[in-house]
């Protein structure tokens, strides 16, 4: 992984709770994406995720802050980097589409305004110039009769449409990395197909690599190289997209899977994962999932399970696992 | 879009009707004629002045119906002369009642004018300051004071400014009008002063309120990460989309406008309308203050038209339906 | 009915229906987690509220003492018995002052009148307190007067939709068009001068706010699914409403009318400028410091007292208003009513 693209170490988030206390959200997180290399970072809603992508873009809703860690892209630390250094990273290096499309773009302005602004804030070019780009991207995202979208507002456009163009924000000023977070969540099915083939598709062509952001498998299977397994805050499984979704290891990602209608094996009746993710102030001392978990030891209560390497680059973090593959 | 401009016209041209009926319930039937002559001639007026006032001032009629002319009642009579703005003489002294809202009009947008042209940009401004240094001392500190400023009465501002500013300082004459270019500044100043103080506290915080409603959505959220710093999300991103909630605040304040000038314009000697209708309370002119309700609602009800109209312009969503 | 057994009654009903909202409210896991959060929030705001409201309680229990041979005796009030019965001066006294203000004759209580004395050579103090109760006059009983009414016909108009809704939002937009100030006037000028015309016609022009919100509530809570899986069950529409719709708007009445109440005593100070107020208010001995203020020296400690008991008040509402509507309500209304 040195020609790590984007590299998160140790990135600890953090909101207030009562007393004046910090709870964290995304506790001691590390990650790395490739060059043109799709990342994708699953888990159930509520365990960390958003965060620990708007972590990265220094986008943290107040109150909440980033207390530890470093985030460096291609080499570059981004925490502590002055606002305006910052600014010109947003966009175009690191560019992020959001779950609705329906709010997320503005609604009294036209969409093309939006790409141009996207366009014109960290390039100078001529209105005429920025507005033939726009019209560009529209054609790459697939707008059907660029010149009359370019014109149209948010309201007048369909909810697939809508993201259509809010990935040719995105991808206005040529971003290295591209964060999507929950890009099909809010659509159709079979809206949510055509963005998913269109975003690998532009990943293919333009070589930006992604990192996804989801809660669904499927997603994951059509689009991710790579998994990352995220769990009240923490990395619990990473690995291939290959290995993580055939053999998984942490009984959290096989709860997952088993919960998955696409992924179940034929036969087999669907499992749910019973309970919900436990919030930030009511992490156990051990593991986290222990509370949840069908094969949980007496040293999970106790202790919380480090982070096991396994072949091919994957790790796990889960004591059972540790304990069958010693290092 | 044009369909929607002449439903809201003739759901305002309906609410006028509405507050007329009820003008002509509460000043004609609840209020009986007797009742107001008395009122107006005094206890012991004999009957002959009394009959003969009723018929000057149109009060003799049958109240609604009218077997031998079903125009000449005075319901009739009412609608027809408000709607065509023939509003007759005060009961009180005679006066024609248009003659005096001619006179009044002058010298009471001498204060509103000012106090809106004023007033509305500086509440804006604030807000915008407050709102752009949300969640720091700066925000909390504006906060509190607007919550001060807003449980003081009106009452107090206006002795309080009248003495503070006129009578200890000597910057403005404590009261009195003349509408002379020269000096009409002198006498205005105070009241639009006090009039500034005593509103901006309430219109601060609901501008706040809006702009800090706005920049917690989502498309601003799109827009800093397309990269774009905090001034240019707030001028390009928030503040046209918060003009469309605070076009209705500015518009529903008009008539708002319009009845505090009764507290400064009675207060500092302004011969306007808030003057009229303070006489009128003070003299039992029930003739003139019934007009004076008509005419406020109107410009309210004017007022709300022209918002729909204004957001047909400010917001594509209305204006492409 | 005499005044003060009217206001004897008015005083027993109000604590009864707080005893009875208290008793209701303690049954309530929700009301009683929220209420004591904005006690925890708002502390000192809280105790300003429970201590005015406290000192109104005290002036509106009033008795006459019977006195065989006399005629009339005017009632007095718990709080009138805690000054002394002929606690009267003949004129302004500066507060703690010996002398009378203008001339320096000697006072009937040298320096007992701690916010000295008004023109008639009344105690300050015991003015102010005495505020106290017409404010909470002005709040309780257009309330009383204004919030059944709105909800009745914010409830239907909300739930039935079609003509009925039609009617009452015409209603609205009718009254809500017409400057509360002149309609207020207006009303009171016809209808007549005293405490509870003034309440009526305070009625008349805050139902407006009180119904929109429930209409507005009521609109929205008619779509929900457990209302439509209600009638699915069919249950009838009448304990629909009674038992789904009514509780969830509640908090919104509450909210609504702790927003307002401070708005009605604000409303009731302008109309006592104007010449048609509530005797006995704060309005009204503001608008007797406008002549005090222009003597030499002036008088301020009459203005001074009632302008900081209003503002005490209100200050203390509005505070507690606030953080009502932040703790039951985060979204509906904000900060925008």
């Amino acid at each position: 992984m040195s020609e790590a693209l984007l590299h998160v170490e140790g990135l600890l988030t953090s909101f207030p709770g009562a007393r004046g206390a910090r709870l964290p959200v995304v506790d001691r997180v590390d990650l790395a994406v490739a060059r043109g290399e799709a990342l994708a970072l699953v888990g159930e809603s509520g365990c960390g995720k958003s965060m620990t992508a708007l972590s990265i873009v220094g986008l943290v809703p107040k109150p909440g802050r980033i207390d530890a860690g470093s985030i460096r892209m291609r080499g570059r630390e981004l925490r502590g980097l002055p606002v305006t250094a910052m600014r010109r990273v947003r966009g175009a290096e690191i560019a992020m589409i959001f779950q609705e499309p329906a709010t997320s773009l503005n609604p009294v302005q036209t969409a093309g305004a939006q790409v141009v602004e996207a366009i014109t804030l960290h390039e100078r070019v001529a209105r005429g110039e920025a507005r033939r780009r726009a019209l560009a991207l529209f054609e790459q995202v697939g707008i059907p009769d660029p010149p009359v979208r370019f014109g149209a507002y948010p309201h007048q456009l369909s909810g697939g449409l809508k993201q259509r163009v809010m990935i040719a924000i995105a991808l206005a000023a040529r971003p290295q990395l591209l964060i999507a977070d929950e890009p099909t969540t809010a659509l159709d099915v079979t809206i949510q197909a055509q963005i998913l083939e269109l975003l690998a598709g532009l990943a293919r062509e333009t070589g930006t690599a992604i990192l996804l952001i989801t809660h669904d498998l499927g997603v994951v299977n059509q689009l991710a190289d790579r998994v990352a397994v995220m769990y009240a805050g923490r990395i619990v499984e990473e690995g291939t997209r290959a290995a993580v979704l055939a053999a998984p290891r942490h009984p959290y990602t096989h709860g997952l899977l088993r919960s998955m209608p696409s992924l179940a094996r034929p036969g087999e009746r669907l499992a749910e994962i019973p309970g919900v993710v436990p919030a930030p102030d009511a992490w156990p001392p051990g593991c986290r999932f222990e509370g949840r978990c069908a094969i949980a030891l007496a040293v999970c209560r106790a202790r919380e399970p480090e982070r096991t390497r396994l072949d091919g680059g994957a790790a796990v973090r889960c004591h059972a696992v540790a304990g069958e593959s010693p290092q | 879009m044009l369909g929607y401009l002449l439903r809201r016209t003739a759901w305002g041209a309906a609410t006028v009707l509405g507050v007329l009926l009820f003008l002509f319930a509460l000043f004609f039937l609840y209020a009986t004629p007797q009742d107001v002559a008395r009122r107006a001639l005094g206890e012991k007026a004999p009957p002959e002045a009394i009959a003969q006032w009723l018929v000057n001032h149109g009060y003799d009629k049958p109240a609604v119906w009218n077997p031998a002319d079903p125009l000449d009642t005075r319901l009739a009579e009412h609608l027809r002369r408000m709607l065509l703005f023939d509003f007759g003489r005060s009961d009180a002294d005679d006066v024609p009642i248009a003659q005096r809202l001619r006179d009044g009009v002058g010298p009471s947008l001498s204060v509103t004018l000012p106090l809106f042209t004023l007033g509305l940009p500086l509440a804006l401004s604030l807000a915008l300051l407050v709102a752009f240094f949300r969640e720091t001392y700066i925000d909390r500190v504006g906060v509190v004071l607007c919550v001060l400023a807003m449980s003081v009465s009106v009452l107090v501002y206006i002795l309080g400014g009248q003495y503070l500013l006129g009578k200890l300082l000597r910057w403005f004459p404590i009261s009195g009008f003349d509408p002379a270019p020269s000096v009409l500044l002198r006498f205005v100043a105070l009241p639009v002063l006090v009039g500034l103080l005593a509103g901006v506290g309430a219109n601060v915080r609901f501008y706040r309120a809006v702009f800090l409603e706005e920049s917690g959505r989502d498309y601003v959220r799109t827009a800093r990460a397309k990269g774009a710093g905090d001034a240019r999300v707030m001028a390009r991103h928030v503040l046209p989309n918060a003009l469309i909630p605070v076009l209705t605040n500015v518009v529903v304040e008009i008539p708002f406008l319009f009845t505090g000038s009764i507290l400064l314009e009675s207060f500092f000697g302004i011969p306007g309308l808030g003057s009229i209708t303070v006489d009128a309370i003070q003299s039992n002119d029930f003739a003139t203050l019934r007009v004076m309700v008509y005419l406020g609602a109107l410009l309210f009800i004017a007022g709300q038209v022209l918002t729909d109209v204004a957001y047909t312009l400010v917001d594509p969503r209305v204006r492409l339906g | 009915m005499e005044g003060h057994v009217l206001g004897n009654a008015f005083a027993a009903a109000i604590v009864l229906l707080a005893a009875l909202a208290a008793w209701r409210l303690r049954a309530s896991a929700f009301w009683r987690e929220r209420l004591g959060e904005i006690a925890r929030r708002r502390p000192i705001a809280t105790v300003v509220v429970a201590l005015y409201l406290g000192v109104a309680l005290l002036d509106s229990v009033a008795w006459r003492d019977a006195q065989p041979g006399e005629a009339s005796v005017e009632a007095r009030s718990l709080l009138d018995r805690a000054f002394p019965a002929d606690f009267r001066e003949r004129s302004y006294s500066a507060p703690l002052a010996a002398v009378e203000f203008y001339g320096g004759a000697a006072l009937a209580h040298p320096g007992r009148h701690l916010l000295g004395t008004d023109i008639l050579g009344r105690d300050v103090l015991h003015l102010a307190l005495g505020g106290a109760r017409v404010a909470l006059l002005i709040g309780g009983l257009t309330s009383l007067i204004a919030i059944p009414l709105a909800i009745a016909l914010g409830l239907a108009a909300g739930y039935l939709g079609g003509r009925t809704d039609d009617l009452v939002f015409f209603l609205l937009s009718t009254l809500a068009s017409m400057p509360s100030i002149l309609l207020l006037v207006a009303l009171i000028m016809v209808i007549g001068r005293g405490p509870v015309q003034v309440c009526l016609a305070l009625a008349v022009t805050s139902w407006v706010n009180f119904c929109r919100v429930v209409r507005g509530e009521t609109l929205k809570l008619r779509e929900l699914d457990y209302v439509s899986a209600a009638r699915a069950l069919g249950v009838s529409e009448l304990r629909i409403v009674w038992r789904h719709v009514l509780p969830n708007l509640s908090h919104l009445v509450v909210i609504t009318f702790v927003l307002t109440f401070s708005q009605l005593v604000l409303s009731e100070a302008i109309l006592s400028w104007l010449g048609v107020g509530i005797d006995g208010s704060w309005g009204q001995m503001i608008d007797q410091a406008r002549d005090e203020l222009a003597r030499d020296p002036i008088i301020a400690w009459n203005l001074g007292a009632a302008s900081a008991a209003l503002f005490g008040l209100i200050l203390a509402v509005n505070l507690v208003g606030d953080a009502l509507r932040d703790v039951l309500d985060p979204h509906t209304l904000r900060e925008r009513t």
